[in-house]
């Protein structure tokens, strides 16, 4: 029986840790993706500013995603890692400059264009091999005798790039409504303009994602379109839509916090499709969470300290976020650290 | 030497692993010097220790952020390049990198945000918390991470089927036999790395006659530190070898470029060792020394190189001379550690010219030592990336050698610029000194607790 549920459970736990690590790193990446488009250097620096508090306690969701892979379907990450190789370290790469970005811009001033540059590239780079992994990811990977056996460009398709198109863009809709939320005056009405614009280019990816994967891969089609699943799946795109329909509202109306949440709630919709497309396959279209478990004394073992400690991570990141509560204006971090 | 993908793989990890211990090194040892600082002027109420310690959070938050973005490549790279590596070893050593996560990761990336920029935000016993939390977090990663790589050094608590390891007894595998000693040392190198960063900052300023109070300070804490460890050090790093000969006979006996089991083994103080014809070449050695560091006897006998078969020994240049370089470097430590007290107990620290000379340019030190030791560790357990388990040359991933190599290159890149850049900035932040820019921000925050402590 352990074996049958322990997997699940896991994957259900990685699916979380990911979908933490998309919507918290997504509205920083988002930042760096928006940041070209504030001129003025104290603009960027509110923006900068409305993140720095979080952006590595953010970015532990990877670490806590990509390890979590390992420690519980060692198989599954022994595979995907080699398959998305170059993806995964220009990833990494570019990780690199948007976080060393936040510190070296500060105290490189007044010659800090350069650390301006990498963090609009480094976070725009990041979100583009992230959305090209998770498209790689979903049309499948060759695998012969559990080993990755395709070539280090197979996951370069118009689908992949597509889904890493989406995926820059859906980052910065995070990110211009955490600047909504998060600060005021010319950025705060910039961001609600951007914000704008970038919701009807998420629902037009949306849908072309959504539409593509069923026609693309007949497995999808089949999970969606069979019965019964589409009697208990048909809200899903409902929802989707009507969440678009929230934020937009929230936009117009002048909302702070609506818009961020509803685009949230969007993110969750968007990952909850695309786990209902592939589960149980962790790397479609061969392994199952199953086939490529690690053996449940590793899972449990491992999962004891989820059980007690993510709790008390989730608590502290609250009270985290509570204290740096307050909007960033113009000027008003005029001590960085 | 060939360059394979295992080469390759071997290059770039040995690469970005070696950058990376540099930060983590750096900021064990300074996020307890802050903490130390905070609580100091918690107790005693002089803005003296808050001032050091806002300038060298300043310093700390530069090396942090490069410490996390290489770390983070770490974790991704057995993925990557070392796919057979996490295959074979992940059922054992994937829960103690998970519980490296859940436990320091983000306890020390959370309060970073709080240690960073809560100086006017929360309360300033909750501020100095969160810097005891952040320097807890680094300690306990650094527990997790040495852990891990003991067990790889000399795996514990496991049984292997089909080739594959399989726990069956966490606290054996865990604290395995290697691991206390190992962690000692490595906690003990990263405070002794920093106190000699501190105490050359405290000399440059005391040379240059500027911030004459805040390098005094430093000076005296950096001197104490180096005093005290550097010693003490020589004792551990001691004992963590008599671990390793009895654990790791081959690589002791690579460190010590003997060959022999039969003889007792001297001292090779100098020698270029001749792995084709077992033998060194233009040896200076001390009778008997090896065997009395070794084995606590002069006349004891350890295991020799030719007790191993060819395949199953390490290189031997690389662990003979990095261990050399880094015991040197450990010796000069303790040198300017004692000298540095003699001259403090007579009063003279602050005014002799040639320590203060010597003080000011000691601070890459520690990390040279760092580089060198693990340098020891790591080639020291080859040809076995898990003892016994996988052999290095099995372990890599099915990746073609050009997406290594350009990968590799990528990283050479953005690592020099990322590192001279880091370099520069520190050297920036440390030149612009504690009472730089936002000295009138100082006495604001502070004021309540000066008023409650009666100063």
């Amino acid at each position: 029986m352990l074996e049958l549920y322990l997997p699940v459970i896991w994957a259900i736990l990685i699916a979380v840790a990911v979908a933490m690590y998309v919507i918290l790193d997504g509205f920083d990446l988002g930042i760096g993706v928006l940041f070209p488009f504030a001129r003025k250097e104290a603009e960027r620096d509110q923006m900068m500013n409305s993140v720095a508090p979080f952006w590595d306690g953010n970015e532990t969701w990877l670490v806590l995603g990509g390890g979590g892979l390992w420690v519980a379907f060692p198989k599954a990450y022994a595979v995907i890692m080699p398959a998305f190789y170059l993806p995964v370290i220009v990833m990494l790469l570019a990780l690199i400059f948007r976080g060393v970005s936040f510190e070296f811009r500060f105290v490189s001033k007044p010659r800090h264009e350069l650390w301006d540059a990498a963090f609009f590239a480094g976070s725009t780079i990041a979100a583009f091999a992230q959305g090209v992994i998770l498209g790689g990811l979903i049309q499948g990977v060759t695998v012969v005798n559990g080993q990755y056996a395709g070539g280090p460009f197979d996951w370069a398709t118009p689908f992949a790039l597509l889904c890493g198109v989406g995926l820059v863009v859906g980052y910065a809709l995070l990110g211009s409504t955490w600047l909504i939320a998060k600060t005021d005056g010319a950025v705060q009405a910039r961001a609600r303009g951007q914000a704008r614009a970038l919701l009807i280019a998420v629902l037009v990816l949306i849908a072309a994602v959504s539409l593509w994967t069923p026609l693309g891969f007949e497995r999808i089609a089949e999970r969606w379109f069979s019965t019964p699943n589409i009697f208990f799946l048909w809200p899903v795109p409902l929802v989707t839509v009507a969440l678009g329909w929230l934020v937009w509202g929230g936009l117009n109306s002048g909302r702070e916090v609506v818009p961020f949440i509803g685009v949230v709630g969007l993110f969750v919709l968007s990952f909850l499709g695309l786990a209902i497309s592939t589960f149980p396959y962790l790397v479609p279209p061969t392994l199952t969470v199953w086939d490529t478990a690690a053996v449940p004394d590793s899972q449990i073992f491992t999962l004891i300290g989820v059980i007690f400690l993510l709790p008390v991570i989730l608590a502290y990141i609250v009270f985290v976020y509570w204290t740096f509560r307050a909007k960033v204006s113009v000027g008003s971090e005029g001590a960085y650290h | 030497m060939e360059l394979d993908v295992v080469m390759l793989a071997r290059l770039q990890f040995a690469f970005t692993v070696a950058f990376h211990i540099i930060f983590p090194t750096f900021t064990i040892g300074l996020s307890a010097f802050i903490a130390t600082l905070l609580v100091m002027w918690q107790r005693t109420g002089r803005e003296r220790y808050r001032t050091l310690a806002r300038f060298w959070t300043r310093i700390f938050a530069v090396s942090f952020a490069m410490g996390v973005v290489s770390g983070i490549v770490l974790s991704y790279q057995f993925g990557t390049n070392w796919s057979r590596f996490s295959e074979v070893i992940g059922n054992v050593v994937g829960p103690l990198i998970g519980y490296e996560v859940l436990t320091a990761f983000f306890l020390e990336a959370t309060f970073l945000g709080i240690m960073l920029f809560g100086w006017k935000r929360v309360p300033p016993w909750l501020h100095v918390l969160s810097a005891i939390l952040v320097a807890v977090g680094t300690l306990t990663s650094a527990f997790w991470i040495i852990s891990a790589n003991s067990w790889m050094q000399f795996p514990a608590g496991h049984e292997v089927r089909d080739g594959i390891a399989y726990p069956a007894d966490w606290i054996a595998a865990i604290f395995n036999p290697t691991f206390g000693w190992r962690l000692v040392h490595m906690v003990t190198a990263a405070y002794l790395t920093t106190a000699f960063v501190v105490l050359a900052v405290g000399a440059r300023y005391l040379l240059a006659g500027r911030h004459s109070d805040h390098a005094l300070t430093m000076l005296r804490m950096g001197a104490a530190m180096a005093a005290v460890l550097a010693p003490l050090q020589l004792i551990i790093g001691d004992q963590h070898g008599l671990d390793a000969a009895r654990y790791q006979p081959a690589k002791v006996a690579a460190i010590e470029a003997h060959w022999d089991s039969a003889e007792p083994a001297p001292l090779v103080l100098f020698a270029i060792p001749n792995e084709a014809a077992e033998r060194n070449d233009a040896e200076i050695s001390i009778p008997n020394g090896a065997s009395l560091i070794i084995t606590h006897s002069l006349d004891g006998r350890f295991a020799g190189l030719k007790d191993f078969p060819f395949e199953d020994r390490p290189p031997v240049a690389w662990p003979f001379f990095a261990f050399r370089v880094m015991v040197g470097i450990g010796l000069l430590m303790i040198a300017l550690g004692l000298w540095g007290a003699w001259l403090m107990w007579r009063d003279r620290l602050e005014t002799s010219r040639v320590f203060l000379r010597l003080a000011a340019i000691s601070w890459p030190a520690g990390f040279i030592a760092i580089l060198a030791g693990w340098t020891v560790a790591e080639v020291g357990r080859q040809p076995w990336v898990a003892t016994g388990i996988l052999r290095t040359g099995e372990a890599a991933s099915p990746v073609p050698a050009a997406s290594v190599a350009t990968t590799l290159a990528l990283f050479l890149i953005v690592y020099t610029i990322v590192f001279a850049a880091g370099i520069t900035y520190m050297n920036r932040l440390i030149n612009a000194g504690p009472s730089g820019r936002d000295s009138e921000v100082e006495g604001v925050a502070s004021r309540p607790i000066s008023a409650a402590t009666g100063n």
